[in-house]
């Protein structure tokens, strides 16, 4: 079925555009010199702050969309800045935490209270520590990708999740943000299976149009801006 | 899903006397239009953007085969597996194969409205698949038996109250006691039961908002993350997406996104955005084991190179519905099919036939505001019209409006015939409707009278105040002008 409803399919396409086959010859060479180059478009002026301004620009705009942030200057303030996070909510004293590398160099020692358990999600876990691959300034959005440092299931099971992001990794636009990702992913390009964009806290508006925060995924989004 | 478009005005009549659905209306009117309005005019670059956005999609219509092919061979280097599907009885037949492939019992959906367009609820639930929608307002449809009423709000019609009553009757299992009056009650509940739902079942399927060539991703974009949820707890992930979802890169969707949450919501970004790529990798912690995406045709190709081709822009943003006095006046349902509003009022006759659709272009006052706000720049009164029309060569309007219109098609063919009629019937609607200067009801014009009044005439026709005012009617009443 498959087969002959795609050459069906195809052929329509290429009837109604007044052709026999496949785009040939300059115009295909054409189209993938565009696909390689990737054109940018409009990159508006809000994302197109630098340095400090930058920063200011992605934290603002993340608390626009009602996420938290907060700034640390070394990992070893994560503990601390996590516990009092979890106490404010009136949360039990565990994470689930994402098995990274940097995560991993934490000194958890300081709160021996505090439960730490690295791996995915079953959905028992309220609270989430991970990493962010990029912070986009435009909108306030984080990037993460899913792979072996990074379970996808901590992004959406938990109530509350804790993410952090160093300063270096923010960029101005989603395309800056791109780009960063391309020089990772190599030549082969295919991209981690899951690239998340997160823009605040999960929210409806399908009661009566009115937003509320919880939906499906966390109700409460956490920055720890790290200076590095 | 079994239209009633062709009954678009008996519907609209009951929608206008259903006082639940009047409320509910009402609250949404001023939300979208608001939100859109402001987050235009934070963003000076917005309407270059619109131009942009319709120009990246342009230039992937105009070479969708090559896009469609890039993306699939992508996909298969990423581990996914491409279907091709021309109607939605293959589509159909494709996820059935899957889910009996797979031995799946139970399936969680995130919202798609091509998966309604397709109707393929029914028919999993036909073949004895527990079926579970999971954004909260298809959920709340789906208790109620309902068609979504608009593409990014389905349970805009619905009052919390209703909202409320339905989860009783549903939610057995939990205290009948319980408090439901909060919106943030509701919800939790929600939450609560789908959470379950998601960790049992074994196939989730989604729709795409994009797919992408250059890396054979795609795309969704959602506010709740049950879409996220959907895609990553079962073991299977089938993404059903029309064609016409294809862009060339990650940049063009980017440079798409800037416009659609901006029209759909007013928000800059929705919550969630996220692109997968094929199933999970051998190293990941979790994710699904297969990746399928089924690209459905179901009548878009023969919009390509017609005077339809540029609907195949749409991005299902929902600002013309948003932003439509007939929509804001009957709602989504009264449409019939499943796509409403003006970008309905194209898609259905295109989709099901103008036989079954093509009344629904009639539904238009022709404001010309969905046009202004589409975020595509989609000529939706242009192709209103052009379904007006081909209604109307196919012998397919109204007996009364044909006969109408063949009269004052003789009549204004005849100049002088025209001007006595029009002269004698301004005559006597400016006579008999001089003294309240209004018409509760007019001889063949109930349509328009039974709802709001028409103004009476000043009792002269245009041809003749023109005449009045300017003088200059022929070549004669010039040259006299000129002699002045
Ligand atoms: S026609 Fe335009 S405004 Fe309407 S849903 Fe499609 S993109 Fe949005």
């Amino acid at each position: 079925m498959s087969s002959s409803s795609r050459d069906e399919i195809l052929g329509k396409i290429r009837k109604a555009r007044g052709r026999s086959g496949p785009i040939e010859g300059f115009e295909r060479d054409r189209l993938d010199a565009r696909l390689k180059s990737r054109p940018r478009g409009i990159i508006p002026q809000k994302a197109r702050n630098t340095g400090a301004a930058l920063v200011q620009d992605f934290i603002s705009r993340a608390q626009g969309v009602e996420a938290t942030v907060q700034d640390i200057s070394a990992l070893s303030e994560v503990p601390d800045a996590v516990a009092t996070y979890l106490a404010d909510h009136n949360l039990p004293a565990a994470v689930k935490m994402a098995p990274h590398a940097d995560l991993a160099q934490i000194d958890w020692t300081q709160r021996p209270t505090l439960t730490v358990s690295e791996g995915r999600s079953f959905g028992q876990d309220k609270v989430s520590l991970t990493r962010a691959f990029a912070g986009i300034a435009e909108t306030g959005t984080l990037m993460l990708l899913a792979g072996p440092e990074a379970p996808t299931t901590l992004n959406f099971l938990p109530e509350h999740h804790i993410v952090v992001l160093k300063r270096s990794e923010i960029v101005g636009a989603y395309e800056d943000a791109w780009d960063k990702l391309r020089d990772q992913v190599g030549p082969d390009g295919i991209l981690s299976r899951v690239v998340n964009m997160i823009t605040g806290p999960s929210r409806t508006g399908d009661i009566e149009q009115t937003i509320e925060l919880g939906a499906h995924g966390p109700l409460g989004l956490h920055i720890l801006v790290l200076a590095d | 899903m079994q239209s009633t478009s062709k009954n678009f005005k008996a519907n609209s009549t009951k929608a206008l006397a259903d006082p639940n659905l009047q409320q509910a209306l009402g609250k949404m009117k001023v939300g979208f239009v608001e939100k859109r309005a402001k987050a235009r005019a934070a963003l000076p670059e917005f309407d270059a953007l619109r131009d942009q956005a319709r120009d990246i999609k342009n230039h992937t219509l105009a070479n969708i085969d090559y896009y469609l092919e890039t993306y699939e061979a992508a996909v298969q280097k990423s581990g996914g597996v491409v279907h091709w599907a021309r109607d939605a009885a293959e589509a159909r037949q494709v996820v059935l194969d899957i889910c009996a492939e797979e031995k799946a019992k139970s399936v969680t959906k995130g919202k798609s409205m091509v998966s309604e367009e397709i109707a393929l609820n029914a028919a999993l639930e036909a073949a004895g698949y527990e079926v579970v929608e999971t954004d909260l307002g298809e959920y709340i449809i789906q208790i109620r038996g309902e068609a979504p009423s608009h593409i990014i709000a389905p349970a805009v019609h619905v009052l919390k109250e209703q909202v409320a009553d339905d989860f009783r009757k549903k939610h057995l299992h939990l205290d009948p006691k319980r408090s439901l009056m909060e919106r943030k009650e509701l919800i939790s509940e929600a939450r609560g039961v789908l959470r379950q739902k998601y960790l049992d079942s074994d196939v989730g399927i989604t729709g795409a908002n994009f797919l992408i060539a250059e890396t054979g991703t795609s795309v969704i974009v959602t506010n709740e993350g049950n879409g996220d949820l959907t895609q990553t707890l079962p073991r299977v992930h089938i993404v059903i997406a029309s064609m016409e979802k294809i862009v060339p890169t990650l940049d063009d969707a980017s440079a798409i996104l800037r416009v659609l949450a901006r029209s759909a919501t007013g928000q800059e970004f929705s919550a969630y955005t996220t692109f997968s790529t094929g199933p999970k990798k051998a190293a990941d912690p979790d994710g699904p084991e297969a990746y399928h995406v089924i690209l459905l045709d179901n009548g878009r190709t023969e919009m390509l190179g017609t005077e339809f081709e540029d609907m195949l822009r749409c991005i299902r943003c929902g600002a013309c519905m948003n932003h439509c006095p007939v929509y804001g006046s009957v709602g989504g349902h009264a449409y019939g099919w499943v796509y409403p509003g003006p970008m309905g009022a194209v898609l259905t006759p295109s989709f099901i036939g103008v036989a079954e659709g093509g009344h629904l272009p009639n539904a238009s006052t022709f404001c010309g505001r969905c046009q202004d706000v589409c975020p595509m720049r989609i000529p939706l009164p242009k192709m209103m019209r052009a379904y007006r029309r081909k209604e109307f060569e196919a012998g397919l309007a109204p007996p009364a409006a044909r006969f109408g219109l063949d009269i004052w098609g003789f009549v204004a063919k005849r100049p002088s015939l025209y001007r006595l009629a029009t002269r004698m019937a301004i005559g006597l609607m400016g006579w008999r409707g001089r003294k309240e200067g209004r018409f509760k009801s007019l001889p063949l014009a109930s349509g328009w009278t039974d709802h709001r009044d028409m103004a009476a005439p000043a009792g002269k026709t245009f041809q003749d105040m023109w005449d009045k005012r300017q003088g200059a009617r022929s070549a004669k009443d010039l040259e006299r002008e000129a002699a002045r």
